[in-house]
């Protein structure tokens, strides 16, 4: 679903964020992206979202090379591909149902279907009785969950996550985890990066770390941990 | 439409709808947009009439030197006598020379109409206006000669063209001398050339003004909604959509500085109107300010128009791409 083939990326200036970073996340599979801050976890999300582009080697999404497209073909791409980020990106002036609909608003659908999906994804988050309020009257895990239902509100193939449980409790964190193995097990790949270790050690889900902007590790959480 | 998954449909396609239901979508989205783009301006109503301000009173001018321009044209055009030539008969030509003169001048394509004054008529007008009347009963015989008052076409009734009929004129051998009182008509063309060109220039400098005074406005409106826009470009909206609710606000802007600068114009004409209608009175003028008419207040508010929208697409175009999510 995501591959990745000797992919370097240096930012101008010189600074190497990633160096021949070779993966393969499978149609379906939900993987765990972990590392020091600074390891290139963001930037590999980047790269995926197409908000950077690597300066060496390929990235391919669903067996489509990702260099071919076009800029205008960027906003195109994001519609597959449900993104949610540790600072939320909410409209902080628009209620939590405008917020969750905008993608959908953005992509044409009828205001019917709108209504519906909106409906459907806020209650899969367990936020339907505060559609109208305003993100800033919620609590950051709220928030968060706001932030997941958009992301999933187009049903997308493809759902990533940066530091989704960033500012949040563990009881929080492992609801919002739970949230996306509902999503995985509905079919779409997930992919979370976090360095929430404890997080990932309680799973038994595939992890990739990142260290210096090299991949130094690929496997189940539990060869990690043997090693530490 | 989807690129990477293509069993994969989205938004419109999803619900198999037919085109005129399309066309319907597309159209309400456009409202919806521009009315949300209209309830923003609201939003800040300060501002935003500021701006309006801007482009309403930077039309105002040049339509205001517009019309009273239009209406020295109409003064010329009314002014037929000013293109009037007045030919003396030479003395001594009889009145069937004279009958002769006129039917070969009624050929002419130059003239219109002519006129022709016997020595008694003149003499009799002459007593009439010139309050002489018992001193020019003592005189033995009519010292006035016999006058043609030609009208030239239209078209041979401007300064120019009128002395070259004149030359032509005098060429006749019954013509003894020939006039056309055309100077003040010649200083008033002339004056007005000028005054066109004054006006074209005044309203490019101020229309070029207003462009970058409402792409500047726009840019700042973009700056602001920088992490908005920051969001939806996340979550895959095209740069056009992100666009388009900020040309509507130019828009916006434009169709309210044109409906400003109407009733802006029509309050200067009013104001105006008594002391060109001093001076008017002075040219022994009917006056009518022939003011705003269908066409002018249509090209008002299209070029206020223009500019709003000319103005924001400029920003828009430089600015939205700029925006990429961090």
């Amino acid at each position: 679903m995501i591959k990745f083939v000797d992919v370097s990326k240096t930012y101008p200036g010189g600074q190497r964020a990633l160096s021949k970073v070779n993966f393969h996340v499978e149609p379906g599979e939900m993987v765990f992206l972990t590392g020091h801050s600074g390891a290139g976890k963001s930037t590999m999300l980047k790269l995926i979202s197409l908000m950077e582009r690597p300066t060496v080697g390929k990235v391919f999404i669903n067996g489509h090379d990702l260099s071919h497209i076009s800029r205008h073909d960027v906003a195109y791409i994001r519609r597959d591909i449900g993104m949610i980020f540790q600072n939320h990106q909410l409209l902080m002036d628009k209620s939590v149902f405008d917020n969750v609909a905008l993608p959908l608003i953005i992509e044409g659908y009828p205001r019917k279907q709108i209504q519906s999906r909106v409906q459907a994804a806020l209650d899969r988050v367990g936020l339907l009785d505060k559609k109208w309020n305003l993100p800033a009257t919620l609590s950051g895990g709220e928030q968060q969950r706001v932030g997941i239902a958009r992301a999933v509100v187009n049903r997308p193939p493809i759902i990533l996550a940066d530091e989704p449980t960033g500012n949040l409790d563990p009881a929080l964190s492992w609801e919002i985890i739970r949230l996306f193995e509902d999503f995985n097990a509905a079919g779409a790949s997930v992919f979370i990066a976090t360095h929430d270790l404890g997080l990932i050690a309680r799973m038994q889900y595939r992890t990739l770390t990142l260290k210096g902007g090299q991949m130094i590790n690929d496997g189940l959480t539990e060869s990690w941990q043997d090693r530490k | 439409m989807s690129i990477l998954f293509k069993s994969r449909q989205s938004g419109a396609q999803q619900s198999q709808i037919s085109k005129q239901q399309k066309l319907v979508m597309w159209f309400t989205s456009h409202v919806r947009q521009a009315i949300t783009s209209f309830g923003e301006l609201l939003r800040t109503p300060a501002a935003s009439f500021m701006t309006i301000a801007v482009l309403g009173l930077s039309i105002t001018l040049p339509s205001t030197l517009y019309i009273l321009v239009k209406n020295l044209d109409n003064i010329s055009a009314n002014t037929q006598d000013a293109a009037e030539i007045s030919l003396f008969i030479r003395e001594g030509a009889t009145r069937a020379d004279v009958d002769q003169l006129i039917k070969r001048l009624r050929t002419w394509p130059e003239i219109d109409a002519l006129q022709y004054i016997s020595p008694e008529d003149a003499l009799q007008e002459f007593k009439q206006q010139s309050g002489f009347g018992s001193a020019i009963d003592a005189l033995q015989s009519n010292p006035l000669p016999a006058v043609l008052l030609i009208y030239p076409t239209e078209k041979h009734g401007s300064p120019a063209a009128a002395k070259f009929l004149l030359n032509k004129l005098t060429q006749e051998r019954e013509i003894e001398l020939g006039k056309v009182d055309i100077e003040w008509l010649e200083r008033l063309h002339a004056i007005m050339a000028v005054t066109n060109e004054l006006v074209t220039m005044i309203a490019v400098l101020l229309f070029v003004s207003v462009i970058l005074i409402v792409g500047n406005t726009i840019r700042l409106n973009i700056f602001n909604k920088r992490n908005e826009i920051m969001v939806m470009k996340l979550v895959g909206a095209t740069d056009g959509f992100i666009q388009r609710p900020f040309l509507y606000t130019g828009l916006w802007y434009g169709v309210l500085g044109g409906i400003m600068s109407w009733i802006t114009v029509a309050l200067l004409l009013w104001w105006m109107s008594y002391s060109i209608g001093d001076i008017l009175t002075l040219y022994r003028q009917e006056f009518v300010l022939a003011g705003l008419d269908f066409a002018t207040l249509n090209t008002m508010l299209l070029m206020s128009v223009l500019m709003g929208l000319i103005g924001s697409a400029i920003s828009v175009k430089r600015y939205v791409d700029q925006i990429e999510p961090e």
